[in-house]
């Protein structure tokens, strides 16, 4: 069975914010005001967040893109009441937003803030109306969504390998913001594969998973140099 | 043949005055403006509330948790004293399980405002209970507060019928109403065994219901993996403060009804000074279990517990945080353990700082956890807006108008347990009290002597 995971080189992140764009575009997230920003309100499956850190002479600024790790182990999933966020059967974990009584346990059992909470019912400028994605459901006010490492493109990956009869194992599929990522810091594959890139990756000594004390088992790995100040 | 119990408890019943149509009016406007704000927020979602991301849990929960722990003052305490057959009771369980009853509804309402969709709410019973969801907290507390709606329901239904019978026989409005209510009492003996048997099972059942109600709230925060939410003390240091703040409300409602019906025969200082011990009791309690959960949190020195604990001792929720220990510690403390200043009014003013005392506490539970979540990078902000004060207003109001058109409708004192009391107790309590002393029934030669003591 394929585990699905992503590795982030930190150190080739240049916080461009092109995953975070794809993403929206890809996925029909919803645009916001300036002032619902602002308040909070935005919704972004893919944020990149500032990390202050200390330094010998001062602070430093770093980036770190932040989506849903989708755990092996996701705390969300336990509190929803109504099974509206589950783990599928790919071991991604996502939402199915017609069942959501929109109570928000899940977004507040995560550590990682990575939920969302539609606040309104969502909104698009005319022109890009036409330009939504056809294979991603549009969700209404009131429910929560999040990253599902763009699963549409999983089930249309392999609905192309079955007609043209390849093997089902061996398929074509990278979420929207790995797909764009102009510095090549993003990585999408199979972790159980020993031998592939994300595999190979996660082994290696720069890697670490965010929270990784809560015993979530994030999907989702990062890779950073490791500094010896002396 | 009016006898004078009957007189007095039934005249809240029997006559009402323009003052009280006037004080109706008000509380339905009050609620109105509850409803325009819900009206509203239906319309448009709930980004009209001052909730966010991470904050977001806000009022609304905040008021759930609130109201669901004022529902511990009535049918716990009740349950309690009858079973401990403590005979200053009789006077006041009435108006102590009503609250409990409507209390209980708000509380489970402020849910269903919270839901970003409302009309999906059945899903909980469709897709959670039907398919056995039974890890979601939020499904213990659907069946822990079913189970005390109607526990407390028949709690409070019971003890009623002989009353309603009462009214049946002597009222001549409603009779309609009184006579499906009544079940046909007639207060024969048969009848009235089985109405004893009936109360003392459900004062007993109803004891653990309502501890297990407080625990799974409690719960709803500490199964998550939160900062200062997970925390093995909050099932029995919610079910503290919900009976702290219940007794505190109990003794406010009573001081209520014994000024505007006139009860002061009924409702006597000895009640308060009763309810008064007893809430100095769980100041102390409380204090303790916030003592011990404060400072295992500093101690343990973990760098998100103490991003929380800052905040609310020293950062935004500060003033919140120490109004609470002063209202909820200091002020009832002071007052309720000197017995000069505990008083009607001395206990009056010391519940009424109890009752803003836990609000006050519940709302520093629910948000500056969500404020400071584990990545400290996404920092919230939270303030309340007009929508959430107006359905605030709106429940508060909603329970009022409830508890005095209840009053209105039924004796909020029970007219047959203060005559059974005055009737059989003194004799039953003095031949109880032989059992307590020593030498063959309690060395006491006869009833005669007891009585003539």
């Amino acid at each position: 069975m394929t585990r699905w995971g992503m590795v982030i080189d930190l150190d080739r992140c240049t916080a461009c914010g092109a995953c975070v764009v794809a993403c929206k575009i890809e996925n029909n997230v919803p645009f916001s005001s300036p002032d619902e920003a602002s308040k909070g309100r935005a919704i972004s499956w893919m944020e990149i967040i500032s990390v202050k850190e200390k330094e010998s002479n001062g602070f430093k600024i770093s980036f770190l893109p932040r989506l849903c790790f989708h755990c092996e182990n996701p705390p969300c999933i336990r509190v929803c009441p109504v099974g509206a966020t589950y783990k599928n059967k790919e071991g991604l974990v996502t939402q199915i937003y017609p069942r959501c009584i929109g109570c928000r346990y899940c977004a507040n059992a995560c550590p990682y803030t990575a939920k969302y909470f539609n606040w309104y019912e969502p909104e698009w400028p005319e022109d890009m109306k036409k330009s939504l994605n056809p294979d991603v459901s549009i969700r209404t006010k009131g429910v929560i969504e999040k990253c599902t490492f763009c699963y549409h493109r999983l089930v249309k990956a392999k609905e192309k390998a079955r007609v043209e009869n390849k093997d089902l194992n061996n398929i074509e599929y990278v979420p929207a913001c790995v797909e764009i990522c102009p510095s090549n810091a993003m990585y999408f594959g199979d972790l159980d594969d020993p031998l592939s890139e994300v595999a190979i990756l996660s082994r290696s000594e720069r890697a670490f998973r965010l929270l990784e004390e809560l015993g979530t088992e994030p999907k989702v790995i990062y890779l950073k140099e490791i500094k010896n100040e002396r | 043949m009016k006898d004078r119990d009957e007189e007095i408890l039934l005249s809240p019943i029997v006559r009402t005055g323009k003052k009280f149509y006037l004080f109706i009016f008000f509380l339905a406007v009050l609620v109105f403006i509850g409803y325009f704000g819900w009206a509203y927020q239906l319309k448009y979602g709930l980004g009209v509330t001052g909730l966010n991301r991470p904050v977001f849990w806000g009022l609304y929960i905040t008021n759930f948790v609130f109201f669901i722990g004022i529902s511990h003052s009535g049918t716990l305490i009740s349950a309690i004293l009858r079973i401990s057959k403590s005979e200053w009771r009789r006077a006041i369980t009435r108006s102590a399980e009503v609250i409990t009853v409507i209390v209980l509804y708000i509380g489970t309402f402020n849910i269903i405002l919270d839901l970003g969709r409302p009309d999906r709410a059945w899903n909980v019973i469709k897709n959670g209970v039907f398919e056995g969801r039974i890890y979601s907290p939020l499904l213990w507390d659907v069946f822990a507060i079913a189970t005390y709606i109607i526990a407390s329901t028949v709690y409070l239904y019971l003890p009623l019928i002989p009353d309603i019978a009462i009214m049946r026989d002597r009222i001549s409005k409603r009779k309609w109403f009184y006579r499906i209510l009544s079940l046909g009492w007639n207060g024969n003996d048969k009848q009235k065994r089985r109405l004893e048997v009936a109360i003392s099972i459900m004062a007993v059942l109803v004891i653990p219901i309502a501890v297990s109600v407080h625990t799974v709230v409690s719960w709803v925060f500490a199964m998550t993996i939160q900062p200062m939410w997970h925390s093995t003390i909050f099932g029995p240091y919610f079910v503290v403060g919900a009976i702290f703040s219940g007794i505190a409300a109990i003794i406010i409602a009573m001081a209520i009804l014994r000024k505007v019906y006139h009860l002061e025969e009924y409702i006597k200082a000895i009640h308060f000074n009763n309810l008064g011990i007893l809430l100095l009791v769980m100041v102390l309690l409380w204090f303790y279990f916030t003592f011990a959960e404060y400072l295992t949190t500093f101690y343990g020195n973990e760098p998100m517990e103490m991003a929380v604990f800052y905040s609310r001792l020293i950062g935004k929720y500060a003033p919140y945080f120490w109004i609470m220990v002063i209202s909820n510690f200091i002020v009832p403390f002071i007052i309720l353990s000197n017995k000069k200043t505990r008083t009607i009014s001395g206990t009056v003013i010391a519940s009424i700082s109890v009752v803003l005392g836990m609000w006050l506490e519940r709302f520093t539970i629910v948000v500056p956890t969500l404020v400071n979540p584990r990545l400290p990078y996404e920092q919230g902000i939270y303030i309340p807006t007009w929508v959430e004060l107006f359905l605030m207003i709106g429940c508060f109001a909603w329970f009022i108008l409830f508890y005095v058109i209840f009053s209105k409708l039924f004796p909020i004192v029970s007219i047959w347990e203060v005559k059974e009391g005055r009737e059989k107790m003194l004799e039953e309590a003095g031949e109880r009290m032989k059992d307590y002393l020593p030498g063959p029934s309690g060395g006491v030669k006869s009833k005669k002597d007891l009585m003539q003591k």
